[in-house]
């Protein structure tokens, strides 16, 4: 089993330098792993939130998370850039494999991990005291970007991948507040695409958006495929279904921490889930 | 208008809005509210009044001028208020030279950086400290701190500052510095308890879209939280600027009452407050006019600092729009 594990990785390790050299650009589909979680657990004062959780995060794809409300999808994303070094309380257990590295090594330096693992919220932060175009390239500032070019360039590549740069191209000096909520999260899209990350972490990003927001971020999320790898929380299982390759099921034990019941292709889970609790929830019959 | 640091609410007092919280009807809740609103600008007023017609003979016999003449000297029918106006605006600038750098770094230090426990036992003490009695710290200046500055503090600034030309003279231990210190010392505990509440104001979901791109702690700090929080510390900033300003009997204590224009941090001189705290039972006559006339100008010095810092905070939330510059080093 250990053996196993390890030639796998020594896999990850190779394919994750090619990839990194440009010279294969894996698509959807060809199944390499940019992310493994190995038993991840993770515990709020010493109270288990999600436990036990192991899947990998294909390239290219987007993996969704659905489960019913506190079993842990939230929690279980924020273990995935690190979010829960800020929390006191919270301790994060197992293993998470960023290609060939462990994000919780010591040697990691945790906000050079956000720069390679971003995350969009699931209400839109946009920073309120900067204008559009400083939000779009926040990201870049906080990394000692300082040349003009360079930023004008990652503000528009990021804001036309965001699908925002029509919208907003010509109003850039304005307060990020004055735009709408959907575009608000666009921008926020944006402002974590700037730093090119391998992998975008989104906990519900259309929750506080009307539908025709809500149309256009998934349309968005489905676009950027064959920029980032995207891993995405989501109450609502047809959105899970409209948008994610794979998707893991989480749900409560008996102790109350979340536990994955079911990891797969999103359509195989929706149509022919193993566990009859998988069934019931993306029927509709629970959560 | 809003008063600085609490933000404006509009059309409270439309018709058919009602506060959730009270369930009076509409009619008698505008009454209520006009009516205490009535009753606060009317104090202000008789307040100003009755100042203004103490203060207007010495107005009358000596004109303006005398405000900012530089002699006090009642037996020559002199009330020149520079020196105790300078005294005010001197020590009242060095307690804020201090409390701003210090109170700032120890309320950031409050909210972010001491574990949990440490940050409960040190926000009541700082809680406890607001709460001594002015004259309590008036007497530990001239027991415990005036010995020290004369022995130890003033030496040390003049060799390390003499150049600057502001630490020229005797060490008295009394004067300026020491007053300045002590002030620093009683709004520090107001300086920190308001600016760690409304750094803690700054929105979760602010920090953490910083941290998510990859800045660091101190960047969060520096580019989001201290400019989110802007308008409160402003607002604390001028709660402990009034309360320097104002602060009377410590003050008296240390100052060393000098009715002269001091010419080095390290000599005695005085406050509009400690002027007024040390003349006004036995005076009479124009003097007392004068001393009115001081409370006047002190009035407005107060009112001064608290409209820059108004218009600092709009000039500051006008910028915000449009600026393509915030996270410009
Ligand atoms: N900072 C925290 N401190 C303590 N407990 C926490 C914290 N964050 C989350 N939890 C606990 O972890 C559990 C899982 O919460 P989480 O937010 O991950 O659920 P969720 O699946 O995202 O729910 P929802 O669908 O409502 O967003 C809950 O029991 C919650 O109380
Ligand atoms: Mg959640």
């Amino acid at each position: 089993m250990t053996e196993q594990l390890i030639s796998t990785t020594a896999e990850v390790i190779e394919d994750d330098v090619d990839l990194r050299q440009g010279t294969i650009a894996p698509r959807s589909g060809t199944q390499t792993p940019v992310m493994r979680l190995d038993d991840v657990s993770v515990a709020f004062g010493g109270r288990l939130a999600v436990k036990n959780v192991s899947f990998d995060v294909y390239a290219h794809e987007v993996t969704s998370l659905i489960g019913p409300s506190g079993s842990g999808k939230t929690t279980l994303l924020r273990a995935l850039n690190r979010m829960h070094d800020t929390v006191r309380s919270a301790e994060v257990f197992g293993t998470v494999l960023l290609g060939d590295t462990d994000i919780y090594a010591r040697s990691m330096d945790p906000t050079l991990l956000r720069t390679r693992v971003g995350m969009v919220f699931q209400r839109p932060n946009p920073f309120p005291g900067m204008s559009i175009y400083e939000n779009a390239v926040a990201g870049l500032r906080f990394n000692g970007v300082r040349k003009k070019a360079l930023l004008d360039e990652a503000a528009e590549s990021s804001l036309v991948a965001a699908a925002l740069w029509d919208s907003v191209r010509d109003r850039l000096k304005n307060h990020a507040s004055s735009l709408s909520g959907g575009e608000q999260q666009r921008l926020c899209i944006a402002r974590a695409l700037a730093v090119e990350p391998e992998v975008l972490l989104m906990d519900e990003p259309t929750s506080a958006l009307d539908p025709m927001a809500t149309l256009r971020i998934e349309e968005l999320i489905t676009e950027l495929k064959d920029r980032v790898t995207i891993v995405i929380v989501t109450h609502n299982m047809q959105q899970a279904r409209r948008v994610s390759d794979q998707c893991a099921f989480l749900l409560m034990d008996d102790d109350r921490a979340g536990k994955l019941i079911e990891f797969g292709p999103t359509e195989k889970l929706f149509t022919d889930a193993k566990d009859p609790r998988t069934l019931d929830y993306v029927n509709g019959l629970f959560g | 208008m809003s008063v600085v640091g609490i933000p404006q609410q509009d059309g409270g007092s439309r018709r058919g809005r009602t506060s959730p919280r009270f369930s009076l009807p509409d009619g008698w809740y505008r009454v209520l509210l006009v009516a205490s609103a009535a009753v606060f600008a009317a104090l202000v007023i008789w307040f100003l009044v009755a100042i203004a017609i103490k203060a207007q003979p010495a107005f009358s016999t000596l004109g303006f001028s005398w405000i900012v003449q530089k002699t006090w000297n009642p037996n020559l029918q002199q009330f020149g208020l520079l020196p105790f106006i300078l005294g005010t605006l001197e020590t009242t600038a060095i307690a804020m030279f201090l409390a701003v750098p210090i109170g700032l770094g120890a309320a950031i230090a409050l909210a972010y950086l001491v574990p949990h426990r440490v940050r409960l036992v040190l926000g009541t003490a700082v809680e406890l400290l607001a709460a001594v009695p002015s004259v309590v710290y008036g007497l530990w200046g001239v027991v415990a701190l005036a010995p020290l500055f004369r022995q130890y503090v003033e030496p040390f600034l003049s060799s390390a500052f003499g150049w600057t030309g502001l630490f020229n003279g005797p060490n008295l231990g009394v004067g300026l510095i020491l007053a300045g210190t002590i002030l620093f010392i009683m709004v520090l505990p107001t300086m920190v308890a308001v600016s760690r509440d409304v750094l803690a104001t700054v929105p979760t979901e602010q920090v953490e879209g910083a941290l998510a791109v990859g800045a660091t702690r101190g960047q969060v700090l520096r580019k989001v939280v201290i400019p989110g929080a802007r308008t409160g510390l402003l607002g604390a900033f001028t709660l402990a600027t009034g309360r320097a300003l104002g602060e009377t009997v410590a003050v008296a204590l240390v100052i060393g009452n000098s009715n002269y224009i001091a010419h080095s941090l390290k000599s005695p001189a005085a406050t509009l407050p400690s002027l007024l705290i040390n003349n006004f039972g036995e005076a009479s006559g124009t003097e007392l006019s004068a001393l009115f006339g001081a409370g006047l100008v002190l009035l407005v010095i107060g009112l001064t600092v608290n409209s820059i810092a108004r218009i600092l905070v709009r000039r500051a939330e006008g910028s915000e729009l449009g600026s393509a510059s915030v996270l410009v080093p």
